[in-house]
């Protein structure tokens, strides 16, 4: 199918149109049809919710992939971009989400690997230095990459482009791992290197961040391009119904933030200490707090600075060696182990939901096991029943509105969105005394993450304690009672939601003193 | 007698530095190949037969390295092409290749074949002391050394050898940046059968001139163990080597010298002592992190 | 070029399927290789896989040769379902066999009934010491449990060779390195059914061996030990969330296959051979690897994959016997066998298609996306 494509005056030649570009897998089709075009000089939003197509278009745009029609056209002309090698020299920069570093290699060596051959290292070292300076993005060639924090990484990884003078600079999701000031410093370079010039194509699902860094967006939902728009014009109700496509639920928080009595604390957490055991660890320093009735407490911070530590605590992964560190109500269970905790009404959903709280080559039914086999009604003296594994997994997608493909799949057969309700709503079916939660809501389209929240509500509103530990401040001040900080294995003091501001949290994330921080 | 002894030391360690070196540079692009015994097997039953049938060592030298080179493309089909079980198919290739090459060795069982002469080089071998023990060594001897020089500046010096060690430290980060996970580890694979393919020929053509079913006796699993005592760094394969091959011959020693031990004990003083160096060098959980390839072992599959 | 997507459900077709394809396509391979070799192909696949089984004492012999790779094999599959690879069977059945020889050789005050149970409990005993060593240095030391095992294989063949040319050895034995024989009870006896007598060199043995690969099942399947074998295996971040401790799971699974191959050891010395010799295991340890694949590592799928082996291994006899070809032989099918079961996974994992590139559009393939896209 040909399209005519935009207009080719030399000045408003767009550096990048796409025209119909289509990609399947297997019967999935990721992208659809989907056509818009990027000026030089302008910073374009790519929007959609997760499972949208964005990431696979992107791809597409630095070949690693090759779409099934459609053609691309790189200032005006058509092209077919064959990999990654090529699409650096063509002008095309990507910062990948998830980075594409190597640890264990210094920064100019993962420079030099991006560059094409014939660079010798010292002169490489000289001109980061260089182009760190210009663009104050302090960047030391001769570290190496697993001793830098994850801002500093992601700044090795825009060196990395900056190095080849891209004319199109594609970002996937970058603040997911940056404070507030860390972003906003992002976006300052950003805009500078827009005034050069050069055009950013910038992943995101943070209607904030849209509407302040970018002119103009293009929202994808399921594959296609439903609209390409300027964004300073709408709001961000408009943009996420564009993404969703139909009406967006508010959650129903059932009570005001901040405005109740105060409650009986279910679990209590003294002055909980955890040396480094490797050393990419971080120690956890004196952590006290409690988590009451009938609250929801977030505990904010970015990934890394201690919140894999403090999970594994909770959840007794990792047990203190004294005791009295972790009470739930008047009993210490410092000492006890998972499934001790588990007998005791802890209920833990982990982080990472492939290989850590479910596995996915296993059944459904299976996975039920994992966190009920402690508990009596799946197990007699040692035997399994499996019928009750199966009926316990069937009450689970029932109550949760899972969707399978068939009565007992594959753990890997399910989506992300419905593996996390499955592996969220088997714990509040336990109607846990605490539920301690990390980033709830993470990979997860719109509609899972309203069900999993509403949940986690309900299941506070019925008097349990819940403990949310996330980095993302939207999910944050949407749904928590109680707001704490973790920072380098320090928690700041507890405040309540209504009385602190997201720019106070940022500061706390990046590492103002923690102790002092509800005093402002 | 010290300086037999010293040259034995020296010989023995020769095909524990072919083999090791091989299999670093395998391990360093992720992939852990545990059939370095059927591919030196391989090597020693090509290495005898050609000779023997040839009467030129050099050309069962040639044989060798194209024998161990095949058999690990065995391995690198199985491994990188279907995405198999590394350790499991490893193994396989260890019990393929001990029953292969016995099978074409049956015929060449009882006979024996003149090696690998020793060439002196000259002026450096008339160097008193040294020059009897490192410089009138045979040429595969003298290759062992160069080869492992040859690979320390590859890796450490050379795009190439950069490209190498970023596979194998993040294989996902390679292949978003552009380049073939796959074909990086298979050219790595068939390295690391080539040299293991020249250590199985080092022991028939110089060591033992004789060929048996299974005479490589372990060698390659004892080369297995270097790599990681050697932390993966070249350098430290040469001295890995010669302490394995001097206590290799400890038992030779206390026989000489009428100890009181029952030589069985002697003889398992490799063994011991391979797992006594890989408790020692496992202990370090940070140095364990920082040097083994990240991605050692795990499978890549890669999206197009 | 290769591409594989992950397919969503494992049928059970198929997962029977592959090992049989396996099997005949490992057949098709070796044939070759002996043509190759100047053999006589159908002559060599009629005696290693034909001739064994022609008469009924034959096929109980089948199940004499299949019985310690089943014993072994059982408890290889509950450690390597645990992700512990414990390559050194070979070795923990020699100090098994050993450990069990002790009892008969120095013990023989020891009431006839007792006898046997006490030989079983200590080649139990020395299987699991011999296991227990790569298992402790790998919870405490992190070391690779497969070079520790394997080194031990070497060391324990080294020590039983000692113990039989000096301290044990018969003075009565011509200088040979044989042990006293053991005592009526130490030894191991024929099966006799009433009427028919003994079939071939059937032995109580083989019993236990299937009624060890029964009991074994159950334990994989319907226990909470077999369910933490396997999440220990599969994803062992998920086991300890679920309260199952990772040092114990492997020292567990190790000393369960260890004391599995001990047994095997003091099985195979007291039905066949009844005194200890230098050579006691034949790579029993190295087959039963085999066995354990070819089952898929469950427990009742070890006794057919024991007599497919079992009768790879009786055909190797009878080649060299017939044919002339090395004992070793039998290595090279299962090693090709290995290989295929191995191919056979991955098809059965993932769909796997054959690209062939065309010139007019570089790299082309199908493959699942990830989800965030």
């Amino acid at each position: 199918m040909t399209h005519a494509h935009s207009a080719i005056s030399a000045e408003t030649a767009p550096v990048l149109e796409a025209v119909g570009i289509t990609k399947s897998f297997g019967d999935f089709r990721a992208n659809d049809a989907v056509s818009f075009a990027i000026k030089p000089g302008e910073i374009h939003a790519l929007l959609g919710e997760n499972g949208a197509g964005k990431s696979t278009f992107v791809k597409l745009v630095y070949g690693l992939l090759q779409p099934d029609a459609g053609q691309f056209f790189w200032h005006g002309k058509p092209l077919t971009i064959s990999g990654p090698q090529q699409a650096r020299q063509l002008g095309i920069g990507m910062v990948f989400q998830h980075f594409s570093l190597f640890e264990s290699l210094s920064v100019a060596e993962n420079i030099q690997l991006a560059l094409p051959a014939g660079e010798v290292l010292t002169s490489l070292s000289a001109r980061i230095r260089d182009m760190s300076d210009a663009y104050g993005l302090a960047v030391d060639p001769d570290a190496y990459v697993y001793d830098l924090s994850v801002g500093q990484q992601q700044r090795v990884e825009v060196m990395r482009c900056l190095l080849q003078n891209p004319s199109l600079l594609i970002m996937d999701e970058p603040t997911s791992v940056l404070t507030p000031q860390e972003t906003n410093q992002l976006f300052a370079v950003l805009r500078r290197f827009a005034d050069k010039g050069m055009a950013v194509l910038f992943i995101s699902h943070k209607l904030d961040e849209i509407r302040a860094l970018t002119s103009r967006a293009t929202v994808l939902r399921r594959g296609r391009n439903v609209g390409t728009m300027d964004t300073k014009g709408k709001s961000n109700r408009q943009l996420a119904e564009l993404m969703v496509g139909s009406e967006v639920a508010d959650i129903n928080r059932h009570k005001e933030p901040g405005k109740l009595a105060d409650t009986p604390p279910v679990c209590r957490i003294t002055k909980l200490q955890r040396p480094k055991s490797t050393a990419f660890a971080v120690a956890l320093d004196d952590i006290s707090f409690s988590a009451n009735a009938g609250e929801i407490l977030a505990i904010a911070g970015i990934s890394g600075n201690g919140q894999d530590e403090l999970m594994a605590a909770l959840s007794g992964e990792w047990q203190p060696p004294t005791g009295d560190v972790i009470v739930l109500e008047g009993k210490d269970i410092s000492h006890f182990d998972p499934a001790a905790r588990r007998r005791a009404g802890v209920g833990v959903v982990p982080e990472e939901r492939n290989g850590h709280a479910a596995v996915p080559s296993m059944r459904l039914s299976d996975n039920a096991l994992l966190t009920h086999h402690s508990l009596g009604q799946t197990v007699r003296h040692g035997v399994i029943d499996h019928a009750a594994t199966k009926a316990i997994a069937a009450q689970i997608i029932q109550a949760f509105d899972v969707r399978v493909p068939n009565d007992d799949p594959m753990a890997a057969a399910l989506s992300g969105g419905n593996l996390q309700k499955f592996v969220v709503g088997r714990e509040i079916l336990k109607s846990p005394r605490l539920l301690v939660v990390a980033q709830p809501t993470w990979g997860v389209d719109v509609g899972a993450a309203v069900s999993i929240r509403t949940a986690m509500l309900d299941l506070a509103a019925n008097g349990s304690a819940v403990i949310m530990i996330s980095q993302d401040l939207e999910e944050v001040f949407a749904i928590a009672d109680k707001i704490a900080v973790l920072h380098d294995g320090r928690l700041s003091d507890v405040m309540p939601a209504d009385q602190v501001t997201a720019e106070q949290i940022g500061l706390l994330m990046g590492g103002d003193d923690a102790r002092r921080g509800a005093s402002r | 007698m010290m300086d037999a002894l010293i040259l034995t030391v020296i010989l023995t360690s020769i095909p524990l530095i072919l083999a090791a070196t091989g299999e670093l540079i395998a391990e360093r692009s992720g992939v852990l190949n545990l059939g370095v015994e059927g591919m030196m097997l391989m090597g020693a039953v090509a290495a005898f037969a050609i000779t023997s049938l040839s009467g030129n060592p050099y050309l069962g030298v040639m044989a060798a390295a194209a024998a161990g080179a095949m058999t690990a493309a065995i391995f690198a089909v199985f491994t990188l092409g279907l995405a198999t079980n590394q350790v499991a198919t490893g193994l396989a290739l260890t019990i393929f290749g001990t029953g292969l090459s016995g099978l074409v060795g049956a015929p060449f069982v009882g006979g024996t074949v003149d090696g690998l002469q020793a060439v002196s080089i000259p002026v450096l071998s008339d160097l008193p002391v040294l020059g009897g023990l490192l410089f009138q060594l045979d040429l595969l001897a003298y290759g062992a050394f160069v080869m492992l020089a040859l690979v320390a500046w590859f890796l450490n010096k050379s795009r190439a050898g950069l490209i190498l060690r970023a596979v194998g430290n993040n294989h996902d980060s390679a292949h978003a940046l552009g380049y073939s996970v796959l074909r990086v580890r298979c050219a790595a694979v068939i390295f690391g059968g080539l040299m293991a393919g020249l250590a199985g020929a080092y022991l028939p053509l110089v060591l033992t001139p004789h060929w048996s079913e299974g005479m490589t006796a372990g060698r390659g699993w004892i080369a297995l163990a270097l790599v990681v005592f050697a932390s993966w760094m070249p350098s430290r394969i040469l001295i890995g080597a010669l302490l394995f091959g001097g206590i290799t011959i400890i038992q030779l020693v206390g026989q000489a010298r009428g100890w009181e031990m029952p030589s069985q004990f002697l003889s398992m003083l490799p063994y011991l002592a391979t797992i006594a160096v890989l408790v020692l060098i496992s202990r370090d959980r940070n140095f364990a992190l920082m040097r083994a390839p990240a991605h050692l072992g795990r499978i890549f599959i890669g999206t197009r | 070029m290769i591409s594989m997507t992950p397919r969503k459900d494992i049928s059970m077709q198929r997962t029977v399927l592959t090992p049989v394809f396996s099997v005949l396509l490992t057949l098709c391979v070796g044939a070759g290789i002996f043509a190759v070799l100047g053999y006589d192909p159908s002559a060599a696949l009629y005696q290693f896989f034909v001739a064994p089984l022609s008469r009924p004492d034959q096929v109980a012999d089948l199940f004499v040769k299949a019985c310690p790779l089943i014993i072994i094999a059982t408890g290889l599959a509950f450690c390597y379902r645990a992700n512990v690879w414990n390559i050194g069977a070979e070795g923990q059945i020699v100090m098994g066999a050993v450990c069990a020889g002790g009892v008969a050789l120095f013990f023989p005050a020891i009431p006839d009934l007792l006898m046997m149970p006490a030989m079983i409990i200590a080649a139990m005993a020395g299987g699991m010491a011999l296991a227990f060593i790569p298992g402790i240095l790998k919870t405490r030391f992190n070391t690779n449990e497969i070079l520790v095992s394997l080194m031990l294989t070497y060391v324990a063949a080294l020590f039983i060779d000692w113990l039989v040319r000096g301290p044990w050895r018969d003075p009565e034995s011509f200088g040979f390195p044989l042990t006293k024989s053991y005592g009526d009870a130490a030894l191991i006896q024929r099966v006799e059914l009433p009427g028919i007598g003994t079939i071939g060199q059937l032995h109580w043995g083989v019993v236990a061996a299937l009624l060890l690969a029964v009991a074994a099942y159950f334990v994989m399947s319907k226990t909470v030990f077999g369910f933490q074998v396997k999440v220990m295996g599969d994803a062992p971040r998920a086991g300890r969330f679920s309260g199952f401790n990772p040092a114990r799971t492997t020292l567990g699974v190790l000393c369960l296959s260890g004391a599995c191959a001990g047994v095997a050891g003091m099985v195979e010395v007291s039905a066949n051979m009844g005194q200890l010799q230098p050579e006691v295991s034949f790579g029993y340890g190295f087959t039963a690897i085999i066995v354990a694949f070819l089952a898929r590592l469950n427990p009742l799928g070890v006794i057919m994959a024991g007599l497919v082996v079992a009768l790879a291994e009786l055909g190797g006899d009878r080649a060299q016997m017939a044919l002339g070809m090395p004992k070793v032989v039998t290595g090279l099918f299962t090693g090709i066998l290995l290989f295929l079961l191995l191919a056979g996974e991955t098809f059965n994992r993932y769909h796997v298609q054959i690209n062939w590139p065309r010139f007019d559009q570089l790299k082309s393939g199908q493959l699942k996306s990830d989800e965030e896209g």
